[in-house]
């Protein structure tokens, strides 16, 4: 683990040794900046979670990060390659993952169907047309259900999920693209004690080989799982570094712990 | 798995029972006026079981398939008039040897758009590569810039109508409001024989079968099970590595291309192409029979277009000007009440009794979920 301090001043020179570098990332609409010249960098094998109060800016850095959203101005560097040039599925394919805040899953579809979409493999048209569901693809769908715990529901329509289950399957969906950065955006919100548990577990499995970034209200969880915290407040970076000494910074207790 | 009757083996079933009725039973017991009528619905059945895949799969509704089956029985139209346009069958004209809308227009050439329909491959060629051209045109323009749902089905209703505009204004190259009438025969072969109607409707029904063949397979493959991904959940699609836009694509150019052999078999079994199949309500009509059917259920589509048609006709005869408020009213119970049409009510009544009928169990994905972890 290369936990090294924050780096004050990078230039285009990136060492190897960041995963993720956002620089200078800003995106307005309409004028209000929903994310303020915002940097922050992502070592391999970390997790971050990023916390702050609603309309932090915290879903728009990730929708910056896959583009879903297009910055007004800065730059996201995944491995050296520039993403904000780059259309969502090429960043996907580039080897990021994003789950959504809510269950995003293929509810007319069966859990097995579901985790083949995401399999890495006939990604065109006609690549899809000609896709066969062969050895190595249910192999890996199955190894990806039991990581999960829904071995048993493969066959099952998604929408009989329960909700916990259903957040699940859209991680293992990730999971199965084996993305090198995964993004996760409130993977806990609306589970039971139990599911949240399992949901820690089921992270601290999956990050091995690979970063990711979490986003997250819940601060037993986020103790729980995070390397790094970084605090978002009106689309700026109010304080980042490890938990402990992010609870004890009294600008964070103002903005957002203390409440 | 403990089921009776499994999927493949339904489907496959369903497809013989279609083929047994359209190819020997309503052959075997209609005249052969009342079999050509039959067979000219076909011909929008082709267009019903594209809208199974664009609609009831994907999720696009397009109000403008009329255009794709216009350009396909256009394609085919040109093709026989320019046979029926003989220097010798026109020497009365100002110019032999071009159609006679031209000359009446006083148009003293072949326009050069027409000239390659003077070969029955390229025709034939023609019916489908025009409307998958124009329909790759549109949909690509479209869903590159993301314009989908309601506001791609107005665009493409008014595409229906610029379209009809634009054939009825151009009447010295198009025919106009008449179309392309007085079409006669096929490479040599008179089309306007009861004996060549009823070989060009077993040439519909062959034609019919393939496509519902061809849109099973898609459906199928995973391509099938990514159109419905892209209708439920598009973003978590796009954020898979797909290309949504190139998957809606390629499913509205299939859709049309279709819609385009629906037009040609159109045009040779009914012996003329107008604007009157290209516009707003011919294209509404041709939802309506993909709802009837249940815009899920390929072969449901092909018994909606029959059954409305059919409808339509009997109706018709009786009470002409009552049909579009009877059509809209029918359109309008099919959403309410039966959402997935026909097959939808065979699926819900019918099915459930095969089933029990032959020892099985109800189908797997009918369970309810287990208990939720915790």
């Amino acid at each position: 683990m290369n936990a090294q301090a924050v780096p004050t001043v990078i230039t285009d020179q990136m060492g190897p040794d960041f995963l993720l570098a956002v620089e200078g990332l800003t995106v307005s609409f309409d004028g209000f900046k929903a994310v303020d010249d915002l940097s922050f960098y992502v070592d391999e094998n970390e997790i971050r979670v990023i916390i702050g109060p609603n309309g932090a800016g915290k879903t728009t850095v990730l929708d910056l990060i896959c583009g879903r959203t297009k910055a007004t101005a800065g730059s996201v560097k995944f491995k050296n390659t520039e993403l904000t040039r780059l259309k969502e599925y090429e960043i996907v394919r580039a080897g990021v993952g994003r789950k959504f805040q809510n269950p995003s899953i293929y509810e007319d579809l069966t859990v097995f169907e579901n985790l083949e979409i995401s399999f890495p493999r006939g990604r065109g048209v006609f690549g899809a047309l000609a896709f066969k569901r062969d050895a190595q693809v249910i192999e890996r769908v199955e190894e990806v259900a039991k990581t999960i715990f829904l071995a048993d529901q493969l066959h099952q329509r998604a929408e009989y999920l329960s909700h916990g289950q259903k957040q699940w399957l859209e991680i293992g969906m990730l999971l199965i693209q084996d993305p090198e950065l995964l993004m996760l955006d409130e993977p806990v919100a609306g589970m039971s004690v139990a599911e949240r548990k399992k949901t820690a577990e089921l992270l601290n499995t999956i990050i091995k080989d690979r970063s990711v970034i979490v986003i997250e209200h819940d601060m037993k969880f986020v103790e729980d799982i995070a390397h790094k915290v970084t605090v978002l407040h009106q689309g700026r970076i109010l304080a980042e570094g490890p938990m402990a000494k992010v609870q004890a910074d009294p600008k964070v207790i103002e903005v957002y712990l203390g409440h | 798995m403990t089921q009776a009757l499994s999927p493949r083996f339904k489907n496959l079933l369903g497809l013989l029972i279609l083929a047994v009725l359209l190819a020997v039973v309503l052959p075997l017991v209609l005249e052969p006026f009342r079999l050509n009528m039959v067979g000219k619905y076909l011909t929008y059945a082709f267009v019903a079981v594209g809208l199974v895949l664009c609609w009831g799969n994907a999720g696009i509704l397009s109000l403008g398939q009329g255009v794709f089956f216009g350009l396909g029985g256009y394609a085919m139209a040109m093709y026989l008039k320019l046979q029926s346009s003989t220097p010798e069958a026109t020497k009365i004209q100002s110019t032999p040897g071009i159609p006679d809308f031209m000359d009446w227009n006083q148009i003293t050439q072949l326009p050069f758009f027409w000239v390659p329909f003077k070969s029955l491959p390229l025709s034939i060629l023609a019916v489908v590569l025009v409307p998958s051209v124009f329909a790759f045109i549109i949909s690509y323009a479209m869903f590159r810039r993301r314009v989908g749902g309601v506001y791609f089905a107005i665009i493409t209703q008014a595409l229906a109508a610029i379209m009809t505009i634009l054939i009825v204004g151009q009447q010295g190259y198009t025919g106009g409001i008449n179309g392309i009438t007085d079409l006669r025969t096929l490479a040599g072969w008179d089309i306007r024989t009861d004996s060549a109607k009823t070989i060009l409707y077993f040439v519909n029904v062959a034609l019919l079968l393939g496509a519902i063949v061809l849109c099973q397979w898609v459906r199928g493959s995973k391509l099938g099970r990514i159109l419905v991904a892209m209708r439920d959940k598009e973003d978590r699609v796009r954020f898979s590595g797909y290309d949504v836009a190139s998957f809606k694509v390629f499913v509205f150019c299939l859709a049309a291309a279709l819609a385009g052999v629906g037009g040609a078999m159109f045009t040779l079994q009914v012996g003329f192409m107008s604007p009157s199949f290209v516009g707003i309500v011919p294209s509404i009509e041709m939802v309506i029979y993909t709802a009837v059917g249940g815009r899920l259920s390929l072969l449901g589509a092909v018994y909606g277009t029959l059954l409305v048609n059919w409808a339509k006709t009997s109706f018709s005869e009786s009470f002409p000007e009552l049909w579009l408020f009877g059509l809209g009213a029918l359109f309008i119970a099919v959403v309410l009440l039966f959402p997935n049409g026909l097959a939808g009510l065979y699926r819900s009544h019918v099915e459930p009794r095969i089933d029990a009928l032959f020892g099985g169990k109800g189908r797997s994905g009918s369970r309810p979920a287990p208990a939720p972890a915790e």
